[in-house]
C-alpha cells in the first residue's frame, strides 16, 4: 500500500517535471537530433554562431516576457528595434562619440516602449491596440528619418578609434578566455547570458517581479493591495522597449548599416518563443527560464534547418509544426 | 426525482476531501446540506452533476445507478445546479445569459431576440425581480447576477435544483422572493438540494438536513426533530458557545474622521468617526451604498467633495496605495475578483500584500516569506495542503480567511471590513469575529460592513445606517435591535 502511493506520487512528479521543463526536454531532442544527423551542426563554432544568432530574439523575448507576464503584448518591437538602431546610425554619422550614440539610442529605445505603457495605462486603450499604434508609428518615423534608403559604413564613420572598437565590439567582438587556446565567446552571446540572469533574478528574487505577476493575475485585486498597477505596467513596456532597442544596435554593429526595415516580424518570433516556454498569454503565469528554452528552439530551428539546406518555406512550415507539438503538450495550458 | 448518493470517495492529489459521503433526495423535499468550510459539500454536489468524477461509491437516480459525465448530461437529466461561484458572461447581456446554449432562433441559427426577450421577461416576472433583460451583467449588483443564475436554472425543466449558497450576496427582499419560488418548485414535485452557512435560513425553508464534517456524512435529520444547536454539534463536533464572543475594549481616541463625502451620484454628505478599538458597525439594504462609501474612502472610487481626518490630520487619499501608505487595510466583499489572486498559491497572496514584511531592499527572502505564511496559515486555521494549495481551489471560507490573514498582517490602523463572514461557516464565522476582537483590542478602529443584522447587533459598538446613499442614523449597539435598524434602513425616522 506504501509503495503504491509512493509509486504515484513519483509518477506524479516526473509528470510534473515534464509539464515544467516540457520545452527543455524538446530542444535537447532537438539538439540531439540534428547532432546526430549533421557533422556541421555538432561543431562546437556553430554552437557560438547559433548563440550569436539567438541574441537579437533572446533579448526582445525576455522583454516580451515581462509584458505579458503583465498581461500585456508588445507588436512594436521590431519597430523600436529598427528606429533605435536608426537613431544611433543617425547620431554616428553626425559625428557624436560612439558611446554616447548608444546610450541615447537606449534611453530612446526605453521611452518609446514607455509610450505604448502610457497609451495602455493613461489612455486606457487595449494593449494589442496600443502597440499596433506603436509599432506602425515607429516604422514609419524609421523611413521618414532615412527616406527609405540604409545608413551604411558605421564603423567608419566614427572618428575615435576607442568608440570605432568599442561600436565593433557590440555586435562583432569575442571575450578570450585564454589566448592560446584560441577558445573565445562572442560578446552578444554574453549579454544574452547576462540579460537572462538579471531577468531570472529580477522575476523571481524581488518585489517588483512579483507586482508583475499580481498585476498579470488579477489587477483588480493587485491595486488594491498597493500594487501600484499603472507603474509596473509602464515599466514592463519601457524594459520591452529598452531590450529591443539593445538588440537593434547589437545588430547594426554586426552589419555595420542601418535600415529602417530591420526586425520586421520580429514580435512574431519573440511571441513564438514565449509561447514555446510555457507562458500564458493572459498573464501572470510563466517563467523566464521557458523563454529560454523557447529562444534556443527558434534558434536550433533556424540553424538547423538552413544548415540541412532546408528552404526557407519549409522551414516556417517546420518551425508551425514545433510550436504546435510543444504548446500543446504544456500541461499547465 | 429521488436521489441516492453512498460510499463516495474522491481525492484530490493525495488529499482525500471525501470519504464515505452520502446523502438521500426524496421526491419534492427541500434538503439542507450543511458543514464546515471545507467540509466538501460543494465537492459531493459537484460530483453528483459530473463536474468532477468519484474515485469510488454509488450514484442512484430514482434507483437506477447514474455516471454522468458533464453537468450538461447532468442538466438533462433534470439536475440543476447553481453553482456558489457564480458562472455568468460579465459582457453579456441578461438575456444572452440565460438563453447562452439554448437560444431561440428562426431556423438558419438567425437569433429571434424578440422572443427571447420576452421570455426572459416573463420568467423575471414570474420570479418577481426587476432587472431589465438588455442591462449588460457587469452593470448588475452581485445580488442581480444571482437571481440571473437563478432564473437561469428554473428555464430548463428542472427535477432537481441543486443551490449553493445561493442567498450569500441577496438582500432581504431578493431573499425572500427566492423562498417564495423556492416553495413554488417544491409544490410542484421539485426536489431541492440546500447548501448554507446561514441556520435560520435552513430551518425556516428546509424538510430534512444532511451533515457531513470532514468529507464524512454524520447524519441526516427532520428539520422539525433538531434544534440549531444540535446541528452545531453534529457540524463541528463540539460546543461553540457564544456566537458573538465578548469584547472588553476601553474604546481610545479618535482615528478616522469622515466628513462630508459626496460622491457624484452613489452617496452624499457621509460623515462618521471611528476610535480606536471601536468596531463600527454599517448596515443597510444591498445597493445602499455601504461598499461604495468603503471604497471611497480606501481610494478606489473618486469623490466630489469631502475631508478624511486620521488621527485628526487630514488625508488627501486618491488611491489605494495612498490608503494603505496612511494606515487602512480593505477587505473587499467581491473576493474572487478583487480580494484574491485565485489563481496563485495561499503563499503569494499573503506575500503580495505583505511585500515589505517579506523582502529586504527589494529582494524577496524566502525564510521571511516561508515564516509569515506558516504564521498565517496556523493562526487563521486555514484548510488547505500548504502555502502551495492555489485559492482557487480553496472552500469558500478558506479564501475568507486567506483575504483577512493578508491584510491583518500588513498591521493597519483601520481596518474596513466588507461583508467579512460572507459564505463561511459557524465556526470560522467566530474565529472571524474573534479576529476582530483582537484587532479591536490592539487599537484598532474596525469597520464592519455587514448584510447580516444578528452579526451587525452582536459585534458593534455603534451602528451606522445607511439608506439610498445618505446614512440615516448612528446609534449606540446597546440601544439598537433589529427593528430600528431595518427603520433606518428603509429610509424612516426612529420616534
Ligand atoms: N479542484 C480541487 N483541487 C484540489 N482540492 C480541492 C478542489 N476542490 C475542492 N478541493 C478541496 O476539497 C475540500 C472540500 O471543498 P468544498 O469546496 O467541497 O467545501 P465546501 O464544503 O463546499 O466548503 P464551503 O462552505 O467553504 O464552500 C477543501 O479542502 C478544498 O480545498
Ligand atoms: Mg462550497
Amino acid at each position: 500500500m506504501k509503495n503504491g502511493t509512493t509509486a504515484t506520487k513519483s509518477t506524479k512528479k516526473i509528470g510534473a517535471v515534464i509539464g515544467e521543463y516540457g520545452a527543455f526536454i524538446a530542444l535537447i531532442v532537438l539538439v540531439v537530433l540534428l547532432s546526430a544527423i549533421n557533422a556541421d551542426f555538432r561543431q562546437p563554432s556553430n554552437f557560438t554562431n547559433l548563440l550569436r544568432q539567438a541574441t537579437f530574439n533572446g533579448l526582445i523575448a525576455v522583454g516580451m516576457t515581462c509584458v505579458i507576464l503583465s498581461d500585456g503584448i508588445d507588436l512594436s518591437v521590431g519597430s523600436i528595434f529598427a528606429l533605435s538602431a536608426i537613431i544611433c546610425a543617425k547620431l554616428i554619422m553626425v559625428g557624436v562619440p560612439a558611446v554616447l550614440c548608444v546610450l541615447i539610442a537606449l534611453v530612446a529605445g526605453t521611452l518609446l516602449g514607455g509610450v505604448s505603457g502610457v497609451l495602455v495605462t493613461k489612455g486606457r486603450l487595449q494593449p494589442f491596440i496600443a502597440t499596433l499604434i506603436t509599432m506602425t508609428a515607429y516604422r514609419g518615423l524609421a523611413m521618414i528619418f532615412t527616406n527609405g534608403k540604409p545608413i551604411s559604413r558605421l564603423a567608419e564613420s566614427i572618428s575615435s578609434e576607442g568608440g570605432s572598437f568599442f561600436f565593433k565590439a557590440l555586435g562583432k567582438g569575442n571575450l578570450a578566455f585564454s589566448s592560446n587556446t584560441g577558445i573565445s565567446f562572442p560578446i552578444p552571446a554574453f549579454i544574452l547570458i547576462l540579460v537572462f540572469v538579471l531577468f531570472y533574478f529580477i522575476l523571481n528574487r524581488t518585489t517588483f517581479g512579483r507586482r508583475i505577476y499580481a498585476t498579470g493575475s488579477n489587477a483588480k485585486c493587485a491595486k488594491l493591495v498597493g500594487v501600484n498597477t499603472d507603474q509596473v505596467k509602464i515599466i514592463v513596456y519601457c524594459i520591452s522597449g529598452f531590450l529591443s532597442s539593445l538588440a537593434g544596435l547589437i545588430m547594426i554593429s554586426r552589419v555595420n548599416s542601418a535600415q529602417p526595415t530591420l526586425g520586421d516580424g520580429f514580435e512574431l518570433d519573440a511571441i513564438a518563443a514565449v509561447a514555446l516556454g510555457g507562458t500564458s498569454m493572459s498573464g501572470g503565469r510563466g517563467k523566464i527560464i521557458g523563454t529560454v528554452a523557447g529562444v534556443l528552439i527558434i534558434a536550433v530551428l533556424n540553424n538547423g534547418l538552413n544548415i540541412l539546406g532546408v528552404t526557407s518555406y519549409y522551414q516556417d512550415v517546420i518551425k508551425a509544426v514545433v510550436i504546435l507539438v510543444a504548446v500543446l503538450s504544456d500541461s499547465k495550458r | 426525482m429521488n436521489i441516492e448518493m453512498r460510499g463516495i470517495n474522491k481525492s484530490f492529489a493525495t488529499n482525500q476531501v471525501l470519504k464515505n459521503a452520502g446523502f438521500d433526495l426524496k421526491d419534492g423535499e427541500i434538503h439542507a446540506l450543511m458543514g464546515e468550510n471545507g467540509a466538501g459539500k460543494s465537492t459531493l454536489m459537484k460530483i453528483l452533476t459530473g463536474v468532477y468524477s468519484k474515485d469510488s461509491g454509488t450514484i442512484l437516480v430514482d434507483g437506477k445507478e447514474v455516471h454522468y459525465k458533464s453537468p450538461q448530461e447532468a442538466e438533462k437529466a433534470g439536475i440543476v445546479f447553481i453553482y456558489q461561484e457564480l458562472n455568468v458572461l460579465f459582457d453579456l447581456t441578461v438575456e444572452q445569459n440565460l438563453f447562452m446554449g439554448k437560444e431561440i432562433t428562426k431556423g438558419f441559427g438567425l437569433c429571434d431576440r424578440k422572443a427571447m426577450c420576452k421570455k426572459a421577461q416573463e420568467i423575471m416576472d414570474r420570479m418577481g425581480v426587476h432587472i431589465p433583460v438588455t442591462a449588460v451583467m457587469s452593470d448588475l449588483s452581485v445580488g442581480q447576477q444571482q437571481m440571473v443564475e437563478i432564473c437561469k436554472a428554473l428555464m430548463v425543466d428542472a427535477k432537481v435544483l441543486i443551490m449553493d449558497e445561493p442567498t450569500a450576496a441577496l438582500t432581504q427582499s431578493e431573499t425572500e422572493i427566492l423562498f417564495q419560488v423556492i416553495q413554488s418548485l417544491r409544490e410542484k414535485g421539485v426536489s431541492i438540494v440546500y447548501i448554507s452557512h446561514r441556520m435560520e435560513e435552513i430551518f425556516e425553508l428546509c424538510d430534512r438536513i444532511t451533515i457531513l464534517r470532514d468529507g464524512e456524512y454524520i447524519g441526516t435529520r427532520y428539520i422539525k426533530d433538531i434544534t440549531m444547536d444540535d446541528v452545531v454539534r453534529m457540524m463541528i463536533g463540539r460546543e461553540i458557545g457564544e456566537r458573538y464572543p465578548k469584547r472588553d475594549v476601553e474604546i481610545g481616541a479618535e482615528v478616522l474622521r469622515v466628513e462630508g463625502l459626496t460622491h457624484q451620484k452613489l452617496f452624499r454628505d457621509v460623515s462618521f468617526t471611528v476610535h480606536a478599538g471601536e468596531v463600527l458597525g454599517v448596515s443597510g439594504l444591498m445597493g445602499a451604498g455601504r461598499t461604495e462609501i468603503m471604497q471611497a474612502i480606501f481610494g478606489n472610487l473618486p469623490v466630489v467633495a469631502g475631508k478624511i481626518y486620521i488621527d485628526g490630520v487630514e488625508v488627501k487619499i486618491h488611491n489605494p496605495r495612498q490608503a494603505i501608505a496612511a494606515g487602512i487595510g480593505f477587505i473587499t466583499e467581491d473576493r474572487k475578483t478583487e480580494g484574491l489572486l485565485l489563481e496563485k498559491s495561499v503563499e503569494e497572496n499573503i506575500e503580495i500584500a505583505n511585500l515589505g514584511k517579506t523582502s529586504r531592499k527589494g529582494i524577496r527572502s524566502k525564510s521571511l516569506r516561508t515564516k509569515l505564511v506558516k504564521e498565517a496559515i496556523e493562526e487563521f486555521h486555514i484548510k488547505c495542503f500548504g502555502p502551495e494549495h492555489e485559492c482557487n481551489n480553496l472552500s469558500g471560507g478558506n479564501q475568507q480567511k486567506v483575504v483577512l490573514a493578508k491584510w491583518i498582517y500588513t498591521e493597519p490602523k483601520i481596518l474596513i471590513l466588507d461583508e467579512p463572514t460572507r459564505g463561511v461557516d459557524i465556526g470560522a464565522k467566530k474565529e472571524i469575529y474573534s479576529v476582530i476582537n483582537d484587532l479591536a483590542a490592539r487599537g484598532v478602529a474596525v469597520i464592519m460592513v455587514s448584510s447580516e443584522l444578528p452579526e451587525v447587533l452582536g459585534m458593534s459598538d455603534r451602528i451606522m445606517v445607511v439608506h439610498e446613499g445618505k446614512v440615516t442614523g448612528i446609534i449606540n449597539s446597546a440601544d439598537a435591535d433589529q427593528e430600528k435598524v431595518m427603520t433606518l434602513a428603509t429610509g424612516g425616522c426612529l420616534a
